[in-house]
C-alpha cells in the first residue's frame, strides 16, 4: 500500500504507549501473557480474575505498570468495581480484552443444563457484560475490544457442546458490537481472536480430568500439524497487534491463530 | 403432491406462526405427522387447522426443561416414534444493542433461542437413537452470520446455535446414531418476527436491510418450510453439521 502517512511504531517507542487496558482471565494462559505482552509495548495493564491472588501474582512480576484487580465476569456489579478501579489505577480505560473463559466436557447427550448455563454465563454472557461496559465508556473517546472465541466457534467438536456454542455466541455478538460502534462512529474497534490447541492450564486441567489423559492428550495433539505447539505468548501477539494503532483497519474480523488446524 | 416425509413424525416449536407454521403445514402435505407447539395457543389452533388432520398441538414453554419432557412424552404416545426436530421458537427484544441492552432482554432471549434449542436437541436424541436415526433442524439466521448492531443478543444467540448445531452433528455422526443436526439460516422472513424488526427500526432503516438482500425482497415462510422439508427427507441423508442459507443472497454481496 503505497501512503505517505505512517503510524504504529517508530523504533524506540512502544506499539501500546498510551494505552490503559483491562485484561480479563488475567490469571494464568493466554489473559497472562496478554498482559504481560501490552505492558512489555508500553501499554498500562489492569489485570483481572476470579482468581485475585494469581491475578496479583502476574501484576507483580509484570512491574509497576500493571495492577490487578477481582473480577467475577458473570456479574455485572463486579464488573461496574473492576471498571472503576481500572480507570482510577490507570487514568482512564482504552482497550478491553475478554480472555475469561471456562472449558468443560460434555456432548450433546452428556452435558447437564447445569454445566451448560454455568459455560455460557462465562463465555458468552461475561464476554457481552464487559463490552457493555467497555462500549459505554468509551463511546466519547475511542478504544478497542478483543474478544477471545475459538476455533471451537468456527468447527463443532463432539465433547464440547457447550463451549463450541458459547464461542460461536462470541464470535457473532463480535460482529454485532462492531456493526454498532461503526454505524455510530463511536472510534471503538471490537474483533475475535480464535486460537487452536494452546498450552494454558485450561487445558492441561481438562486434559489431567479426562478418564484417559493419554488418549485425550493425543487427541489434542492430532489437531495442530506435527511439531506445531500453541504458546500463550502466540496468541498474545496477535492481541497485541489488534490493541496497537497497526491494526487500526481491522474491525468486526474473526483472526484464527491455530497452526493450520482448521485448513483441511 | 409427492410424499416426502411419509411414515415420518416431527415435532415443530414454535408453529403459532412465521417459519414454524408455515413448516409444519408443509411437513404435513408431504405425508409426515406433525406435533406443534408453541405458547401462542390461538395461533397454534389456526395452525391446526391448516393440517389437514395430519397432527396435534401442545401448550409448550421451550424454555422449561420440564414442559420438553412432557411434550416429548406426548409425542411419542400419540406417533410411537420420533424422527424430526424443527427448533423454530425464536425472539427478538427490544433496545437490542451493545449499549442499551439489560439483562432481561438478553436472558430472556437466550433462553427461548439458545437454551430452548439446546434443551430439545438434548431430549429429542434420546428419541431418535430408539426410532433407529432422526433428523434434527436449528433455526440460525443470517445473523448467526453476519453482524447486526440492532440484533446484539440475536446475533449471539444465532451464531451459538450454529455452533451447537456443529457439534451436534459431529457427534452424532461419528456415534453412528443416524441422527443428523443441521442449521438453516434465513435472511428476512416475512412472519410476525421478521416484521416485527420494520417497527423498530423505521421504514428507511428497514428498507435497506431488505435491499441487502440480492433479489430486491423479503423472504417469505415458504422459502424456509422448502428447506425444512429437504433436511427433513431422506434425500438429505448425506447432509449434516452445515449451515443453510436461505437468504435471498443477503450473504452474498
Amino acid at each position: 500500500m503505497a501512503s505517505n502517512q505512517t503510524f504504529g511504531t517508530d523504533g524506540a517507542a512502544g506499539r501500546c504507549d498510551g494505552k490503559r487496558a483491562l485484561v480479563t482471565g488475567a490469571a494464568s494462559g493466554i489473559g497472562a501473557a496478554t498482559a504481560r505482552l501490552l505492558a512489555g509495548e508500553g501499554a498500562r495493564v489492569m489485570l483481572a480474575d476470579v482468581d485475585e491472588a494469581g491475578a496479583a501474582r502476574v501484576a507483580g512480576a509484570i512491574g509497576e505498570t500493571a495492577s490487578s484487580t477481582f473480577l467475577d465476569v458473570c456479574r455485572a456489579d463486579s464488573w461496574s468495581a473492576a471498571v472503576a478501579s481500572t480507570v482510577a489505577r490507570l487514568g482512564g480505560w482504552d482497550v478491553l480484552v475478554n480472555c475469561a473463559g471456562i472449558l468443560r466436557r460434555g456432548t450433546i447427550e452428556t452435558t447437564t443444563l447445569a454445566t451448560w448455563h454455568e459455560v455460557l454465563d462465562v463465555n458468552l454472557r461475561g464476554t457481552w457484560l464487559g463490552a457493555r461496559e467497555a462500549v459505554r465508556h468509551m463511546q466519547g473517546t475511542g478504544g478497542v475490544i478483543v474478544n477471545l472465541s475459538s476455533v471451537s466457534g468456527i468447527v463443532g467438536d463432539q465433547d464440547l457442546c457447550a463451549y463450541d456454542a458459547s464461542k460461536g455466541g462470541v464470535r457473532l455478538l463480535t460482529k454485532a458490537i462492531a456493526d454498532h460502534a461503526t454505524r455510530h462512529g463511536l472510534g471503538i474497534r471490537c474483533n475475535s481472536v480464535h486460537p487452536g490447541v494452546i498450552e494454558t492450564p485450561m487445558v492441561a486441567n481438562y486434559i489431567a480430568e479426562s478418564d484417559d489423559p493419554v488418549a485425550e492428550r493425543a487427541l489434542w495433539d492430532a489437531y495442530t500439524p506435527p511439531g506445531v505447539t500453541g504458546h500463550p505468548d502466540d496468541v498474545g501477539h496477535l492481541i497485541v497487534f489488534l490493541v496497537s494503532d497497526e491494526s487500526r483497519l481491522v474491525d468486526g474480523a474473526e483472526l484464527v491463530i491455530d497452526g493450520g488446524g482448521t485448513v483441511e | 403432491m409427492t410424499q416426502r416425509l411419509r411414515h415420518k413424525t416431527a415435532l415443530v416449536t414454535g408453529a403459532a406462526s412465521g417459519i414454524g407454521r408455515q413448516s409444519a403445514i408443509r411437513m404435513a402435505e408431504e405425508g409426515a405427522l406433525v406435533c406443534i407447539t408453541d405458547i401462542d395457543d390461538e395461533g397454534l389452533a389456526g395452525t391446526l387447522a391448516l393440517l389437514a388432520g395430519r397432527g396435534f398441538s401442545l401448550h409448550h414453554d421451550v424454555t422449561d426443561e420440564e414442559a420438553w419432557r412432557a411434550v416429548i412424552a406426548v409425542a411419542l404416545e400419540r406417533f410411537g416414534k420420533l424422527q424430526i426436530l424443527v427448533n423454530c421458537a425464536g425472539i427478538g427484544v427490544r433496545n437490542d444493542n451493545i449499549a442499551a441492552l439489560e439483562e432481561e432482554g438478553w436472558d430472556r432471549l437466550m433462553a427461548v433461542n439458545l437454551h430452548g434449542t439446546f434443551m430439545g436437541c438434548q431430549q429429542a436424541i434420546a428419541c431418535m437413537k430408539q426410532a433407529g436415526g432422526g433428523s434434527l433442524i436449528n433455526i440460525s439466521s443470517v445473523l448467526g452470520i453476519r453482524g447486526s448492531a440492532d440484533a446484539l443478543s440475536y446475533c449471539a444467540s444465532k451464531g451459538a446455535v450454529r455452533l451447537l448445531t456443529k457439534s451436534i452433528a459431529v457427534h452424532c455422526g461419528r456415534r453412528g446414531y443416524n441422527i443428523r443436526c443441521n442449521a438453516i439460516c434465513p435472511g428476512y422472513i416475512a412472519t410476525p418476527l421478521g416484521l416485527s424488526v420494520r417497527e423498530s427500526l423505521g421504514d428507511e432503516e428497514f428498507q435497506r436491510l431488505v435491499e441487502k438482500h440480492v433479489v430486491g425482497r423479503m423472504g417469505v415462510a415458504d422459502d424456509v418450510a422448502g428447506m425444512v422439508v429437504y433436511l427433513a427427507s431422506d434425500e438429505s441423508s448425506f447432509v449434516t453439521g452445515t449451515e443453510m442459507v436461505v437468504d435471498g443472497g443477503y450473504t452474498a454481496g
